[in-house]
Protein backbone atom coordinates (compact mmCIF):
# COMPACT_ATOMS: atom_id res chain seq x y z
CA UNK A 1 0.00 0.00 0.00
CA UNK A 2 1.55 3.53 -1.07
CA UNK A 3 0.22 6.63 -0.56
CA UNK A 4 1.33 9.83 -1.76
CA UNK A 5 3.48 12.32 0.77
CA UNK A 6 0.62 14.85 1.32
CA UNK A 7 -1.52 14.32 -1.48
CA UNK A 8 -1.23 18.04 -1.80
CA UNK A 9 -2.93 17.84 -5.32
CA UNK A 10 -5.63 15.22 -4.52
CA UNK A 11 -6.64 17.54 -1.40
CA UNK A 12 -6.98 20.56 -4.22
CA UNK A 13 -10.38 21.69 -5.04
CA UNK A 14 -11.02 22.89 -8.39
CA UNK A 15 -13.17 25.68 -7.30
CA UNK A 16 -10.48 26.93 -5.17
CA UNK A 17 -8.06 26.87 -7.19
CA UNK A 18 -9.64 29.16 -9.38
CA UNK A 19 -10.23 31.42 -6.43
CA UNK A 20 -6.44 31.26 -5.25
CA UNK A 21 -4.89 31.71 -9.29
CA UNK A 22 -7.02 34.54 -10.25
CA UNK A 23 -3.50 36.60 -11.37
CA UNK A 24 -2.31 36.65 -14.18
CA UNK A 25 0.15 33.91 -15.04
CA UNK A 26 2.70 35.95 -16.66
CA UNK A 27 2.75 38.67 -13.87
CA UNK A 28 4.68 36.14 -11.46
CA UNK A 29 8.20 35.87 -12.01
CA UNK A 30 8.94 33.43 -8.97
CA UNK A 31 8.53 30.15 -9.03
CA UNK A 32 8.85 28.58 -5.67
CA UNK A 33 11.48 25.98 -4.67
CA UNK A 34 11.11 22.69 -3.83
CA UNK A 35 9.22 21.79 -0.21
CA UNK A 36 11.15 20.49 2.32
CA UNK A 37 9.74 19.00 6.07
CA UNK A 38 11.89 19.59 8.65
CA UNK A 39 12.34 17.43 11.72
CA UNK A 40 14.17 18.52 14.65
CA UNK A 41 16.15 16.31 17.88
CA UNK A 42 15.52 18.54 20.67
CA UNK A 43 18.07 16.92 22.77
CA UNK A 44 20.60 14.69 22.61
CA UNK A 45 19.24 11.44 23.00
CA UNK A 46 15.73 12.08 22.11
CA UNK A 47 13.79 11.14 18.92
CA UNK A 48 13.42 13.93 15.56
CA UNK A 49 9.92 15.29 15.63
CA UNK A 50 8.25 17.39 13.15
CA UNK A 51 8.69 20.85 13.25
CA UNK A 52 7.29 22.27 10.46
CA UNK A 53 8.27 22.65 6.17
CA UNK A 54 9.97 25.39 4.05
CA UNK A 55 10.70 25.95 0.64
CA UNK A 56 14.56 26.01 -0.20
CA UNK A 57 16.98 25.39 -3.58
CA UNK A 58 19.00 22.45 -2.70
CA UNK A 59 19.28 20.12 0.53
CA UNK A 60 22.17 22.61 2.28
CA UNK A 61 20.12 25.76 2.44
CA UNK A 62 17.03 23.88 3.33
CA UNK A 63 19.51 22.62 6.17
CA UNK A 64 20.25 26.35 7.27
CA UNK A 65 16.99 27.44 6.76
CA UNK A 66 15.65 25.00 8.43
CA UNK A 67 17.89 26.30 11.54
CA UNK A 68 16.85 29.59 11.03
CA UNK A 69 13.29 28.92 11.04
CA UNK A 70 12.96 26.83 13.29
CA UNK A 71 15.94 26.39 15.70
CA UNK A 72 16.29 30.18 16.91
CA UNK A 73 16.46 29.83 20.19
CA UNK A 74 18.39 26.14 20.66
CA UNK A 75 15.33 23.84 20.40
CA UNK A 76 17.52 21.29 18.08
CA UNK A 77 20.79 19.71 18.57
CA UNK A 78 20.27 17.92 15.10
CA UNK A 79 18.13 18.73 11.77
CA UNK A 80 16.82 16.20 9.36
CA UNK A 81 15.41 17.68 5.88
CA UNK A 82 13.68 15.44 3.71
CA UNK A 83 12.02 16.41 0.67
CA UNK A 84 7.92 16.50 0.81
CA UNK A 85 7.19 14.70 -1.74
CA UNK A 86 9.26 11.50 -0.55
CA UNK A 87 7.54 11.08 2.58
CA UNK A 88 4.96 8.14 2.08
CA UNK A 89 2.49 8.33 5.11
CA UNK A 90 -0.70 6.73 5.67
CA UNK A 91 -4.48 7.85 5.17
CA UNK A 92 -5.97 9.29 8.65
CA UNK A 93 -9.42 7.73 7.20
CA UNK A 94 -7.93 4.47 7.04
CA UNK A 95 -6.51 4.12 10.46
CA UNK A 96 -9.03 1.90 11.95
CA UNK A 97 -8.18 -0.89 9.34
CA UNK A 98 -4.62 -0.35 8.92
CA UNK A 99 -4.47 -0.46 12.29
CA UNK A 100 -6.29 -3.04 13.40
CA UNK A 101 -4.10 -6.37 12.99
CA UNK A 102 -2.95 -4.84 16.60
CA UNK A 103 -6.62 -4.53 17.80
CA UNK A 104 -6.96 -8.28 19.14
CA UNK A 105 -3.50 -8.74 20.62
CA UNK A 106 -3.99 -7.83 24.35
CA UNK A 107 -1.47 -10.34 24.86
CA UNK A 108 1.39 -8.13 23.86
CA UNK A 109 1.08 -5.96 27.02
CA UNK A 110 2.60 -7.07 30.33
CA UNK A 111 -1.11 -5.88 32.21
CA UNK A 112 -2.20 -9.52 30.41
CA UNK A 113 -0.94 -11.76 32.70
CA UNK A 114 -1.43 -12.74 36.06
CA UNK A 115 1.29 -13.54 38.22
CA UNK A 116 1.97 -14.25 42.06
CA UNK A 117 2.79 -11.36 44.08
CA UNK A 118 6.77 -11.85 45.20
CA UNK A 119 6.79 -11.58 48.57
CA UNK A 120 9.15 -8.43 50.24
CA UNK A 121 11.89 -9.14 50.85
CA UNK A 122 13.30 -7.90 54.30
CA UNK A 123 16.20 -5.88 54.47
CA UNK B 1 -20.25 7.94 2.55
CA UNK B 2 -22.39 10.94 0.92
CA UNK B 3 -21.58 14.55 1.54
CA UNK B 4 -23.72 15.14 4.63
CA UNK B 5 -22.91 12.09 6.43
CA UNK B 6 -19.37 13.03 6.17
CA UNK B 7 -20.04 16.53 7.38
CA UNK B 8 -21.59 15.10 10.59
CA UNK B 9 -18.85 12.56 11.30
CA UNK B 10 -16.90 15.36 10.43
CA UNK B 11 -18.68 17.65 13.11
CA UNK B 12 -18.98 14.23 15.65
CA UNK B 13 -14.83 14.67 15.52
CA UNK B 14 -14.71 18.04 16.36
CA UNK B 15 -17.15 17.75 19.03
CA UNK B 16 -15.09 15.00 20.53
CA UNK B 17 -12.11 17.31 20.72
CA UNK B 18 -10.27 15.40 17.63
CA UNK B 19 -7.48 17.36 16.10
CA UNK B 20 -7.99 17.34 12.09
CA UNK B 21 -5.10 16.62 10.00
CA UNK B 22 -4.34 17.97 6.54
CA UNK B 23 -4.98 14.49 4.81
CA UNK B 24 -7.87 14.01 7.15
CA UNK B 25 -11.71 14.56 5.06
CA UNK B 26 -13.25 18.66 5.61
CA UNK B 27 -15.83 20.04 4.66
CA UNK B 28 -14.76 22.34 1.49
CA UNK B 29 -16.10 25.54 3.63
CA UNK B 30 -13.56 24.77 6.65
CA UNK B 31 -10.90 24.52 4.50
CA UNK B 32 -11.47 27.60 2.69
CA UNK B 33 -12.29 29.53 6.00
CA UNK B 34 -8.53 28.08 7.38
CA UNK B 35 -6.95 29.02 4.32
CA UNK B 36 -8.34 32.63 4.81
CA UNK B 37 -7.29 33.22 8.55
CA UNK B 38 -4.16 31.46 8.31
CA UNK B 39 -3.16 33.28 5.37
CA UNK B 40 -4.31 36.58 6.55
CA UNK B 41 -2.44 36.02 9.82
CA UNK B 42 1.21 35.19 8.22
CA UNK B 43 0.53 38.55 6.22
CA UNK B 44 0.06 40.26 9.43
CA UNK B 45 3.29 38.95 10.73
CA UNK B 46 5.34 39.73 7.92
CA UNK B 47 3.69 43.41 7.51
CA UNK B 48 4.16 43.46 10.87
CA UNK B 49 7.77 43.97 10.35
CA UNK B 50 7.31 46.61 8.97
CA UNK B 51 6.11 49.43 11.82
CA UNK B 52 9.18 48.14 14.08
CA UNK B 53 11.82 47.71 11.76
CA UNK B 54 11.45 51.12 10.69
CA UNK B 55 13.66 52.13 14.60
CA UNK B 56 16.37 49.36 14.10
CA UNK B 57 18.75 51.95 13.16
CA UNK B 58 17.27 54.50 15.45
CA UNK B 59 17.77 52.21 19.05
CA UNK B 60 18.72 53.82 21.87
CA UNK B 61 20.95 51.43 22.87
CA UNK B 62 23.05 48.61 21.36
CA UNK B 63 20.91 46.21 24.08
CA UNK B 64 17.44 47.28 22.69
CA UNK B 65 18.85 47.45 19.20
CA UNK B 66 19.67 43.08 19.65
CA UNK B 67 16.44 42.95 21.16
CA UNK B 68 14.63 44.75 18.47
CA UNK B 69 16.20 42.62 15.81
CA UNK B 70 15.26 39.40 17.75
CA UNK B 71 12.10 40.34 17.76
CA UNK B 72 11.54 41.38 14.06
CA UNK B 73 13.27 38.14 12.40
CA UNK B 74 11.15 36.12 15.33
CA UNK B 75 8.07 37.90 13.19
CA UNK B 76 9.35 36.81 10.03
CA UNK B 77 9.53 33.35 11.10
CA UNK B 78 5.63 33.33 12.43
CA UNK B 79 5.34 34.10 8.82
CA UNK B 80 7.11 31.29 7.51
CA UNK B 81 5.72 28.89 10.05
CA UNK B 82 1.93 29.89 9.37
CA UNK B 83 2.50 30.37 5.66
CA UNK B 84 3.71 26.46 5.68
CA UNK B 85 0.85 25.50 7.73
CA UNK B 86 -1.57 27.32 5.28
CA UNK B 87 0.34 24.95 2.47
CA UNK B 88 -0.97 21.85 3.87
CA UNK B 89 -4.48 22.99 3.42
CA UNK B 90 -3.47 22.61 -0.77
CA UNK B 91 -2.68 26.34 -1.19
CA UNK B 92 -0.06 27.29 -3.05
CA UNK B 93 2.44 29.53 -1.07
CA UNK B 94 3.27 31.69 -4.52
CA UNK B 95 -0.49 32.24 -5.01
CA UNK B 96 -0.66 33.39 -1.18
CA UNK B 97 2.16 35.27 -0.81
CA UNK B 98 0.89 37.30 -4.56
CA UNK B 99 -2.06 37.61 -3.33
CA UNK B 100 -0.99 39.80 -0.43
CA UNK B 101 1.78 41.75 -3.00
CA UNK B 102 -1.16 42.65 -5.74
CA UNK B 103 -3.21 43.92 -2.66
CA UNK B 104 -5.72 41.51 -2.40
CA UNK B 105 -5.29 39.86 1.05
CA UNK B 106 -6.07 41.80 4.36
CA UNK B 107 -3.65 41.98 6.91
CA UNK B 108 -4.37 42.75 10.37
CA UNK B 109 -5.01 46.93 10.28
CA UNK B 110 -3.22 47.45 13.46
CA UNK B 111 -0.18 47.92 11.13
CA UNK B 112 -1.58 50.71 9.32
CA UNK B 113 -0.68 53.01 11.89
CA UNK B 114 2.52 54.65 12.40
CA UNK B 115 5.56 54.32 14.92
CA UNK B 116 6.13 57.91 15.60
CA UNK B 117 8.38 57.43 18.28
CA UNK B 118 10.82 54.81 20.24
CA UNK B 119 7.98 54.74 22.50
CA UNK B 120 5.96 52.98 20.26
CA UNK B 121 8.05 50.16 19.79
CA UNK B 122 7.91 50.09 23.93
CA UNK B 123 3.88 49.75 23.48
CA UNK B 124 3.68 47.80 20.28
CA UNK B 125 5.43 44.88 22.42
CA UNK B 126 2.84 45.27 25.17
CA UNK B 127 0.35 46.46 23.99
CA UNK B 128 -0.18 44.51 20.56
CA UNK B 129 1.88 41.80 21.22
CA UNK B 130 -0.25 41.24 24.05
CA UNK B 131 -3.04 41.03 22.68
CA UNK B 132 -1.84 38.51 19.96
CA UNK B 133 -0.99 36.50 22.59
CA UNK B 134 -4.34 36.39 23.82
CA UNK B 135 -5.83 35.54 20.83
CA UNK B 136 -3.32 32.84 19.93
CA UNK B 137 -3.24 31.13 22.99
CA UNK B 138 -6.61 30.07 22.14
CA UNK B 139 -5.60 29.45 18.47
CA UNK B 140 -3.21 27.35 20.25
CA UNK B 141 -5.85 24.86 20.88
CA UNK B 142 -7.51 25.08 17.46
CA UNK B 143 -8.95 22.02 15.78
CA UNK B 144 -6.78 21.72 12.97
CA UNK B 145 -3.35 20.07 13.57
CA UNK B 146 -0.94 22.24 11.80
CA UNK B 147 -2.22 25.68 12.83
CA UNK B 148 -2.92 24.57 16.43
CA UNK B 149 0.78 23.68 16.18
CA UNK B 150 2.66 26.67 14.70
CA UNK B 151 0.37 28.75 17.55
CA UNK B 152 1.90 26.48 19.94
CA UNK B 153 5.48 27.60 19.36
CA UNK B 154 4.24 31.27 17.78
CA UNK B 155 3.25 31.93 21.85
CA UNK B 156 6.57 30.89 23.35
CA UNK B 157 8.08 33.53 21.24
CA UNK B 158 5.67 36.19 21.52
CA UNK B 159 5.96 35.80 25.48
CA UNK B 160 9.49 37.21 25.17
CA UNK B 161 8.07 40.03 22.66
CA UNK B 162 5.61 41.15 25.23
CA UNK B 163 7.92 41.36 28.39
CA UNK B 164 10.92 43.69 26.74
CA UNK B 165 8.09 45.58 25.67
CA UNK B 166 6.52 46.01 29.13
CA UNK B 167 9.84 45.98 30.32
CA UNK B 168 10.68 49.39 27.89
CA UNK B 169 7.40 50.83 28.81
CA UNK B 170 7.81 50.84 32.71
CA UNK B 171 11.14 52.09 32.17
CA UNK B 172 9.84 55.08 30.07
CA UNK B 173 7.30 55.41 32.81
CA UNK B 174 9.61 55.61 35.44
CA UNK B 175 11.78 57.78 33.63
CA UNK B 176 12.46 61.60 32.90
CA UNK B 177 9.17 63.52 32.41
CA UNK B 178 9.76 63.73 28.99
CA UNK B 179 10.36 59.80 28.39
CA UNK B 180 6.86 59.63 31.11
CA UNK B 181 5.05 62.32 28.33
CA UNK B 182 6.23 60.35 25.16
CA UNK B 183 5.31 56.59 26.85
CA UNK B 184 1.53 58.24 27.39
CA UNK B 185 1.28 59.83 24.33
CA UNK B 186 2.01 56.09 22.56
CA UNK B 187 -0.72 54.65 24.87
CA UNK B 188 -3.35 57.26 23.96
CA UNK B 189 -2.29 56.62 20.10
CA UNK B 190 -2.27 52.75 20.13
CA UNK B 191 -4.92 51.67 22.37
CA UNK B 192 -7.74 52.13 20.45
CA UNK B 193 -6.71 50.59 17.56
CA UNK B 194 -5.21 47.39 19.64
CA UNK B 195 -8.70 47.03 20.85
CA UNK B 196 -10.03 47.05 17.21
CA UNK B 197 -7.67 44.02 16.75
CA UNK B 198 -10.51 41.41 17.99
CA UNK B 199 -12.42 43.16 15.04
CA UNK B 200 -15.93 43.63 15.27
CA UNK B 201 -18.27 42.73 18.51
CA UNK B 202 -19.86 39.58 17.95
CA UNK B 203 -23.02 40.63 16.55
CA UNK B 204 -21.28 41.81 13.57
CA UNK B 205 -18.78 39.14 13.54
CA UNK B 206 -20.21 36.76 10.28
CA UNK B 207 -17.75 34.09 10.30
CA UNK B 208 -17.25 33.77 14.07
CA UNK B 209 -20.03 31.06 14.44
CA UNK B 210 -19.23 28.85 11.87
CA UNK B 211 -15.00 29.09 13.25
CA UNK B 212 -16.45 28.49 16.74
CA UNK B 213 -18.87 25.56 15.82
CA UNK B 214 -15.37 24.04 14.03
CA UNK B 215 -13.35 24.31 16.90
CA UNK B 216 -10.86 26.84 14.72
CA UNK B 217 -12.18 29.45 17.50
CA UNK B 218 -12.90 29.32 20.87
CA UNK B 219 -13.61 32.39 21.69
CA UNK B 220 -15.50 35.31 21.13
CA UNK B 221 -14.48 38.81 19.60
CA UNK B 222 -15.78 40.24 22.71
CA UNK B 223 -14.79 37.48 25.30
CA UNK B 224 -10.66 38.09 23.98
CA UNK B 225 -11.04 41.37 24.03
CA UNK B 226 -12.54 41.84 27.41
CA UNK B 227 -9.59 39.41 28.90
CA UNK B 228 -7.17 42.03 26.67
CA UNK B 229 -8.94 44.89 28.68
CA UNK B 230 -8.94 43.17 32.30
CA UNK B 231 -5.27 42.47 31.65
CA UNK B 232 -3.56 45.31 30.60
CA UNK B 233 -5.83 48.05 32.36
CA UNK B 234 -4.29 46.68 35.38
CA UNK B 235 -0.38 46.57 34.10
CA UNK B 236 -0.87 50.39 32.78
CA UNK B 237 -2.17 51.62 36.46
CA UNK B 238 1.27 49.26 37.52
CA UNK B 239 3.13 51.70 36.15
CA UNK B 240 1.46 54.68 36.50
CA UNK B 241 -0.07 55.25 33.12
CA UNK B 242 -3.63 56.62 32.08
CA UNK B 243 -5.67 54.52 29.37
CA UNK B 244 -7.63 57.46 27.06
CA UNK B 245 -11.06 55.96 27.92
CA UNK B 246 -13.20 57.85 30.37
CA UNK B 247 -15.85 55.79 29.82
CA UNK B 248 -13.47 52.82 32.10
CA UNK B 249 -14.72 51.24 35.32
CA UNK B 250 -13.93 48.48 37.54
CA UNK B 251 -17.38 46.36 37.78
CA UNK B 252 -16.84 44.89 41.57
CA UNK B 253 -19.81 42.56 40.96
CA UNK B 254 -18.34 40.92 37.27
CA UNK B 255 -14.59 41.64 38.06
CA UNK B 256 -14.01 42.91 35.00
CA UNK B 257 -13.21 46.63 33.38
CA UNK B 258 -15.75 48.39 31.58
CA UNK B 259 -14.98 50.05 28.65
CA UNK B 260 -16.22 52.88 26.17
CA UNK B 261 -17.17 52.06 22.36
CA UNK B 262 -14.73 51.78 19.93
CA UNK B 263 -14.87 53.61 17.32
CA UNK B 264 -16.18 51.65 14.25
CA UNK B 265 -16.30 54.16 11.51
CA UNK B 266 -12.50 54.33 12.28
CA UNK B 267 -11.84 50.55 12.35
CA UNK B 268 -13.87 49.83 8.43
CA UNK B 269 -12.06 52.63 7.15
CA UNK B 270 -8.53 51.10 7.92
CA UNK B 271 -9.98 47.69 6.98
CA UNK B 272 -11.34 49.33 3.23
CA UNK B 273 -7.40 50.55 2.60
CA UNK B 274 -7.83 54.65 3.99
CA UNK B 275 -5.81 54.08 6.84
CA UNK B 276 -3.23 56.10 7.55
CA UNK B 277 -0.14 53.71 6.51
CA UNK B 278 -1.64 51.27 4.40
CA UNK B 279 -0.45 52.16 0.90
CA UNK B 280 3.24 52.56 2.32
CA UNK B 281 3.15 49.72 4.09
CA UNK B 282 2.18 48.03 0.70
CA UNK B 283 4.70 50.15 -1.42
CA UNK B 284 7.40 48.52 1.23
CA UNK B 285 6.47 45.01 1.25
CA UNK B 286 6.38 44.92 -2.40
CA UNK B 287 9.54 46.73 -2.22
CA UNK B 288 10.98 44.29 -0.14
CA UNK B 289 10.06 41.64 -2.10
CA UNK B 290 12.22 43.50 -5.16
CA UNK B 291 15.09 44.15 -3.20
CA UNK B 292 14.90 40.38 -2.38
CA UNK B 293 15.51 39.13 -5.63
CA UNK B 294 19.04 39.34 -6.57
CA UNK B 295 19.41 36.98 -3.10
CA UNK B 296 16.85 34.23 -4.32
CA UNK B 297 18.41 34.43 -7.69
CA UNK B 298 22.10 33.62 -6.15
CA UNK B 299 20.86 31.12 -4.11
CA UNK B 300 19.43 29.67 -7.09
CA UNK B 301 22.57 29.61 -9.02
CA UNK B 302 24.39 28.44 -6.36
CA UNK B 303 22.21 25.81 -5.94
CA UNK B 304 22.78 24.89 -9.31
CA UNK B 305 26.60 25.26 -9.71
CA UNK B 306 26.94 22.85 -6.43
CA UNK B 307 24.99 20.22 -8.52
CA UNK B 308 27.15 20.48 -11.61
CA UNK B 309 30.29 20.38 -10.08
CA UNK B 310 29.04 17.64 -7.80
CA UNK B 311 27.71 15.89 -11.25
CA UNK B 312 31.62 16.50 -12.98
CA UNK B 313 33.11 15.16 -9.67
CA UNK B 314 31.25 11.63 -10.20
Amino acid sequence: MRYPSRSRLSTHDPNLKENMSEKNDTESKDIQWPLWEVFTQPRDGKPHEHAGSLHAPDAEMALENARDVYARRKEAVNIWVVPSDQIVASKGEDAGPFFDPADDKPYRHPQFYSVPRASKRRS
Amino acid sequence: MDEESKKEKFQERIDNGETIEPKDWMPERYRKQLIRMMSQHAHSEVVGMLPEGNWITRAPSLRRKMILLSKVQDEAGHGLYLYSATETLGASRQEVIDQLLEGKAKYSSIFNYPTLSWADVAVIGWLVDGAAIINQTMLARSSYGPYSRAMVRICKEESFHKKQGYEMVATMADGTPEQQEMIQDAVDRWWWPTLMMFGPHDDDSPNSAELIKWGVKSKTNDELRQSFVDRHVSEAHEVGLEIPDEDLEYNEETGHWEFGEIDWDEFWNVVKGNGPMNKERMKSRREAHENGKWVREAAEEYARKKRLAKEKAS
